[in-house]
């Protein structure tokens, strides 16, 4: 992909605002249509289409595959973390009303964010990882032979 | 959940028992992944999998007598919320998932160090425990949604077990993609089946469905919904004709991950099954009726007595006892046809019977590929002198399998006999009695192989390490032990049964 | 008896539709040796489900089942069924996982067999299952 200029301009030009707007999705996610999966997914792209356009050294060097499996594991711990914390103050599991006793409007879009902000990391994590496990294999065919 | 707070009791760590049932697994499972160095993967997982035991037990300790604990998910009430249900029948099985569990790992350290690369130990783990917990998941929940979410994580995770034993041998790989292809199938058999019922009732919880199902009576779209779910856990189950991923999946998975889906993942199928028959549709609906007897019950019989029949002409140990297997679903399968609180006992005391014995005998096979590196015949000639321990245990796992008495298989064959004569269904239980026999001849053949033949002058096959030898021996006591103190097995199958016949009674209850 | 009338056939326009993907899909998954191509199949039968249960979700005149920020609810206002789709929404995750486990167990049988045709695949196994038989004497009777 040395000689492809115009893919490689637009590249660059293009992940920073596909990240800007995985964010915006996460974080409207409890109000608006969005959340944790979707974000998750647009932010694995932004990864994704680096590794594509450039190479897969080059986006391993951002996110290193070790960085990305504890990621995934982060974001199911935050969401398992979420629903504990509830636990420990005498609510069932996941029970928002945990997070603020004395207004559960408010306990739940605490929760909410957290849970979505738990999915989003690991969906990110998984969707990166099954990028790397395919791409990372030695390919029977060579790039020229195409 | 309205805006002003509500007044509220806080739920002490005994109400919260249902949830952590699945959490200390689930939580578990990411934990290996962060400290994945390989001397805390094992301590994580075998910590985690030890405090669900306890409080299966604690749970099963609580709901013996009859009576119902529910849970209810972030706060949120039936039938709206997803409700954890834990009554006398789900526990049994909770305690038995557990309890093999908590056997298999200690055993499975040397076992799976041999088998799987060192690398993938962390992720072979983890895989191991998110398996634990769909299954787990699928018993404990009263959602019928979610038990397709669990069943699906429990699936995922055998497919990716059954694939390690690639080390090995290749035909993993298309074992498992097989399964995975067949289970996908069975899988969204079971969804369909689930929005027929949607379709039907408007709701989702097990109980909630059952009481709106009694109230219309039987319809199409019931009836529709009834033949995809028996169909999609079918091949769960393994029940006979849609068997046929078994024998690959369980010869060629890692020894440890055989024994450990043989005594359980097949039972929690079975567990489905029972739920949605007994508690979920109504056992008087004709359509039910007709099912069981003349699809369920033939092909129990048919799977008893040609899969035993195959198991005969093996020469691999491991494929005999997969075979073993489908012929020992069989019987539980039967038991559940005969719709009497005698069969429904049997099959429940059968699936634990069978899930105890079943794991002593693979995990022993485990030891047979550790040390012999092989499973077939020819190479465990003889190796009943130099593995002594591991070969008694085969022995009294082939006895109970075969059901002498004094074992833990008599005393489910002898529940099952007495179901179907309470019936008059006597040529029933003259085939149970027949299809025994054929379990003689295939344990005397591996009798004989290991004690009959020469050991090999050049052989140096030592016996398994302390590490696998008291794992395989627990279970092959528990074979014995549960063959004379059967009452406290049928005591519990029997509150199991009677919960599930009655368990259709729904929300009320 | 219900009546094949054109009501009925273009009522349950949505069930027809699910019944042919369905059938696709499994054919697919039954009749094609291609490993990769039966995954297709696969996607398509679990898609049919998807379809099944979103159309189930809809409500004739209905509208997207999110209330005003006011919570002043007008009562004439009919909405759609939301809980199908967050079901779906699952499911659809479900069949993520499951096609990228089996994307990935094809390509370990490629680099394992060489080919990713059920047929080669077959042969290879057994002729594997021949050299077993010889060194360790014969399975009588085949597989059930």
């Amino acid at each position: 992909m040395r000689h492809h200029l115009i893919l490689r301009v637009i590249t660059k030009l293009l992940v920073g605002p596909i990240m800007l707007f995985a964010l915006y999705v996460q974080f409207h996610g409890d109000y608006s249509p969005g959340g944790g999966f979707q974000a998750g997914v647009i932010m694995a792209v932004a990864f994704i289409i680096y590794g594509i356009v450039f190479s897969l050294d080059h986006v391993q060097r951002v996110l290193p595959p070790w960085l990305v499996h504890k990621l995934s594991a982060l974001g199911v711990l935050i969401y398992a973390g979420t629903g504990l914390v509830s636990m420990f103050t005498g609510y069932a599991f996941l029970d928002y009303t945990a997070l603020s006793p004395d207004h559960p409007v408010h306990g739940q879009h605490y929760g909410i964010l957290l849970v979505e902000l738990g999915v989003g990391v690991t969906v990110t994590g998984v969707m990166v990882t099954i990028y790397y496990a395919f791409t990372s294999r030695t390919p029977i065919m060579s790039d020229e032979a195409w | 959940m309205s805006a002003q707070a509500v007044h509220h009791t806080a739920m002490t760590l005994n109400d919260q028992l249902p949830a952590l049932q699945i959490l200390v697994t689930f939580i578990a499972a990411p934990l290996v992944v962060m400290f994945g160095s390989l001397r805390l993967a094992w301590p994580i997982a075998f910590a985690a999998s030890a405090i669900s035991f306890v409080i299966a037990v604690m749970l099963l300790s609580q709901v013996i007598d009859g009576s119902i604990i529910s849970y209810h998910m972030g706060g949120w009430a039936p039938p709206l919320g997803i409700e954890y249900r834990v009554d006398a029948a789900n526990a049994f099985v909770l305690v038995l998932v557990t309890a093999i569990s908590t056997l298999v790992l200690p055993y499975a350290r040397v076992s799976i160090a041999a088998e799987v690369p060192e690398k993938h130990h962390a992720l072979f783990y983890t895989a191991f425990l998110l398996c634990l917990t769909g299954l787990l998941g699928v018993t404990i929940t009263g959602d019928a949604f979610n038990v397709f979410v669990f069943l699906e994580i429990s699936s995922l995770s055998t497919y990716v077990l059954i694939a390690q034993g690639a080390n090995r041998d290749r035909r993993a790989l298309t074992a498992s993609y097989d399964y995975l292809i067949m289970g996908t199938i069975g899988a969204t058999f079971f969804v369909i089946g689930l929005g027929f019922l949607y379709m039907a009732t408007g709701t989702l919880n097990m109980a909630d469905i059952a009481d709106r199902i009694a109230d219309q009576g039987a319809n199409r779209t019931v009836r529709m919904a009834f033949a995809f779910i028996v169909v999609g856990i079918g091949l769960k189950v393994a029940m006979y004709p849609l068997h046929l991923w078994l024998p690959n999946a369980y010869t060629f998975a890692p020894s440890a991950i055989t024994a450990f889906l043989a005594a359980t993942a097949t039972k929690v199928a079975i567990y489905v099954l029972l739920r949605f028959m007994f508690s979920v549709f109504q056992p008087s609906f004709l359509f039910e009726f007709y099912t069981l007897d003349f699809i369920i019950l033939p092909f129990a019989i048919i799977a008893m007595f040609l899969s035993s029949f195959v198991a005969i002409f093996q020469t691999d140990f491991k494929r005999m006892l997969a075979y073993s297997s489908i012929a020992q679903i069989g019987y539980i399968l039967l038991g559940i046809s005969l719709l009497t609180e005698t069969g429904l006992t049997a099959a429940i005391v059968h699936l634990f019977n069978h899930g105890i014995t079943k794991a002593a005998l693979f995990m022993a096979v485990g030891a047979y590929v550790l040390r012999a590196k092989g499973s077939f015949y020819d190479e465990i000639e003889g190796l009943g002198r130099r593995m002594p321990w591991t070969s008694a245990a085969v022995v009294v796992g082939g006895l109970s399998l075969i059901g002498v008495p004094g074992t833990a298989g008599f005393v489910s064959k002898w529940v099952l006999v007495q179901g179907a004569l309470e019936k008059g269904w006597w040529p029933v239980a003259l085939l149970i009695v027949a299809s025994s026999l054929l379990a003689v001849i295939y344990v005397w053949r591996v009798v004989e192989v290991l004690y009959m033949k020469p050991t090999p002058a050049d052989s140096d096959v030592r016996e398994a390490p302390m590490s696998m030898l008291i794992p395989i021996w627990i279970a092959a006591l528990a074979c014995i032990w549960f063959g004379f103190n059967a009452e406290m097995t049928l005591s519990a199958a029997q509150a199991a049964a009677l919960s599930l016949l009655v368990g259709s009674a729904g929300m009320m209850n | 008896m219900t009546e094949f009338t054109q009501e009925f056939i273009v009522g349950h326009m949505n069930y027809w539709l699910f019944i042919v993907l369905m059938m696709t899909g499994l054919y697919i998954v039954v009749a094609k040796g291609n490993l990769v191509k039966k995954i297709v199949g696969l996607n398509i039968f679990q898609t049919s489900v998807f379809m099944l249960y979103i159309s189930m979700g809809k409500v004739v005149g209905g509208t997207a089942p999110i209330f005003p920020v006011d919570m002043n609810i007008d009562p004439n206002v009919v909405y759609s069924n939301p809980l199908p789709h967050v079901l779906i929404l699952t499911a659809i995750v479900v069949g993520v996982a499951t096609t990228s486990l089996a994307l990935a167990l094809v390509i370990r049988i490629r680099e394992e067999y060489g080919t990713i045709e059920e047929e080669g695949i077959l042969a290879a196994n057994r002729s594997t299952a021949r050299v077993e038989e010889q060194d360790h004497g014969e399975v009588m009777g085949g597989p059930v």
